[in-house]
């Protein structure tokens, strides 16, 4: 009996509650699902325990790299200063919520399967990061609310397989505009912001001329590149402060709290911190990369079989070879946008309100403002986009600073998730949690019922219907092949 | 054994499911081949050790001259499109 329990504990304790390990042994079960060869079952396995542990690596690099950053924002403005970048809170969240992250994933994506089979709601959620990410983020709250780590899986599970449907649902009408449609569908957790650009370039668009018919310089294009983005935005963000920093407080007490022998080299220890960051981040997609390179494969082929015809909900970036100029537009909206929202925030609600300052991370408005760009270049040409992207600057740039309220102590890590969804959706699940366990309980049902209802009466009303925004219906309305009913 | 490098802008997106629709075109193919995904930025760099480059037309753009072939899909989930582009490339790649 004895060694009963000790096997039992060793494998609860040293394997199934190791984050790295347990990402191996799933990464394991679908690569043999799969039918793979012994030789690549085990590589892939190896690989996405590498995978993982890589990605602690690039954790821990930036959050040395950010840590003098929140000093320098707190004594230059007085206020807690925030860079949203998704790969670095998801990992700095795997330290104490790896081993729940993973099971809810696994656990929230099969409860995906399950909705876009029994609903009229078939779509395929494939962006797997977005899945990570999400499955993160909802630990975290669930888990900052009270919920012990088993409820917090089956809930949170719930909650992430709700989430892979409904979006790109919502979303799809417009999808179809952009790419004329065909069966593609928007599976991206920046949902939100998109379909506002979608709406607002409609409502001011009419009659603008499409984006892509303007010559724009191709010379932002180098931002595509997330190692080149971030490294170049942290660069200028730890410039400014480090400057208003050294003028506020005098260069004895910089030195003393910071470090560098003097101001010079006081600045370029904040540039190598910039750079350090880009480092980390950099680890971290690939850390990433590695592991959802063997788990999204075999996700694929367990959907193909549960959810045959499914329409396929991709990673934002397939809508901008329909239109690259409004991806440039989106994107530099999107930047004023969280460049006012930050003034403003700072300006009138920071003290009334206590909310953090949220910095523009690149990353986040290069690929949420650049699709919200093309959404509203779909419906509202050149004004569209601009609209589009700007709001889109506003929402996460808002979203993540009432988001921080709800992540308790990773709320002080100084990034959060940029994107607009984890931010309303985060918000929504934050707050109802604060009630009682059976109360909150109920709550969350009711927002996955109504979520799933709307979105079933939408799916119906308006993408079976073959509905586009701003006309061109008959055009359409064949191709949508994806929602037909089987 | 072929070397195809998938290029997308983070290497995790879209990438990948350049990937998984390469495979799906090599086994229609009959070619044997290993298929790997990369960001943009150190695309240029694994490029030099891959047979085929398989990736959008705007990133192709930005990819610039590599001595590898540029595939450039345009619709990511048209299985038809990969299955002769790709075909064309490893055809010429061969001789």
């Amino acid at each position: 009996m004895d060694a009963i329990v000790a096997v039992a504990s060793f494998l609860v304790n040293e394997i199934l509650s190791q984050p790295f390990y347990l990402v191996g042994l799933m990464t394991a079960v679908g690569l043999i699902a799969m039918k793979k060869r012994a030789g690549e079952v085990i590589g892939g396995t190896l690989k996405a325990t590498l995978g993982f542990l890589i990605l602690v690596v690039g954790a821990n690099t930036v959050v040395a790299a950010l840590e003098p950053l929140g000093t320098l924002i707190l004594g230059a403005t007085g206020a807690q200063g925030v860079v949203p970048t998704n790969e670095a809170i998801t990992a700095l969240a795997q330290e104490d919520y790896g081993a729940v992250v993973a099971w809810l994933m696994i656990t929230g994506f099969l409860v995906s399967l399950l909705i876009a089979r029994l609903t009229p709601l078939r779509y395929v959620f494939l962006t797997g990061h977005h899945i990570f990410f999400m499955a993160t983020m909802v630990a975290v709250v669930l888990i900052t609310g009270g919920m012990n780590e088993v409820t917090t899986v089956f809930v949170g599970a719930v909650l992430l397989g709700t989430m892979m449907v409904v979006m790109p649902a919502l979303a799809h009408p417009w999808m179809k505009k952009v790419t004329g449609g065909e069966a593609v569908a928007m599976g991206h957790f920046g949902t939100l912001g998109y379909i506002t650009g979608g709406l607002a370039g409609q409502v001011i668009g009419k009659g603008s001329k499409s984006t892509e018919e303007i010559k724009v310089p191709q010379s932002f294009r180098f931002l595509r590149e997330p190692m080149v983005a971030t490294a170049l935005s942290m660069i200028v963000i730890y410039l400014v402060f480090s400057i208003i920093y050294l003028v506020r407080v005098g260069e004895a007490t910089a030195l003393e709290e910071i470090g560098g022998s003097d101001a010079g080299s006081f600045i370029m220890f904040g540039v190598l911190n910039a750079l350090n960051f880009g480092v980390g981040v950099a680890l971290i997609l690939f850390g990433v990369r590695t592991i959802l390179g063997e788990i999204v494969p075999a996700f694929q082929g367990v959907a193909e079989k549960v959810v045959p015809g499914a329409v396929p909900a991709l990673d934002c970036p397939v809508s901008f070879p329909y239109a690259p100029n409004a991806v440039i537009v989106g994107f530099l909206a999107s930047v004023v946008g969280g460049l006012l929202g930050l003034a403003f925030i700072a300006v009138a609600l920071e003290d009334a309100l206590g909310l953090a300052l949220i910095l523009p991370g690149m990353v986040p408005h290069f690929f949420t403002g650049g699709t919200a760009g093309v959404f509203g270049n779909a419906t509202g040409g050149r004004r569209g986009a601009i609209a589009g992207g700007f709001i889109n600057g506003l929402l996460i740039t808002f979203l993540p600073a009432f988001l921080l309220k709800v992540l308790g102590s990773l709320g002080f890590a100084n990034t959060t998730f940029g994107d607009a969804d984890f931010g309303w959706f985060g918000i929504a699940v934050g707050n109802t949690v604060k009630a009682d366990l059976f109360i909150s309980l109920v709550l969350l049902a009711l927002l996955v019922g109504a979520l799933i209802g709307f979105a079933v009466w939408f799916q119906r009303r308006y993408v079976d219907t073959g509905w586009v925004p701003g006309g061109e219906e008959a055009e359409t309305a064949p191709a949508s092949g994806g929602s037909a009913k089987p | 054994m072929k070397k195809i490098l998938a290029v997308c802008g983070m290497g995790l997106g879209s990438g990948l499911l350049l990937r998984l629709q390469a495979e799906k075109a090599l086994k229609q193919l009959e070619v044997e081949a290993d298929v790997e995904v990369a960001d943009i930025g150190s695309a240029r760099a694994l490029a030099s050790g891959a047979d085929v480059v398989v990736t959008s037309d705007e990133l192709a753009a930005q990819l610039g001259e590599v001595k590898s072939q540029v595939v450039t899909i345009t619709n990511f989930v048209d299985l038809n499109e990969m299955v002769s582009k790709l075909g064309a490339a490893l055809e010429s790649e061969g001789e």
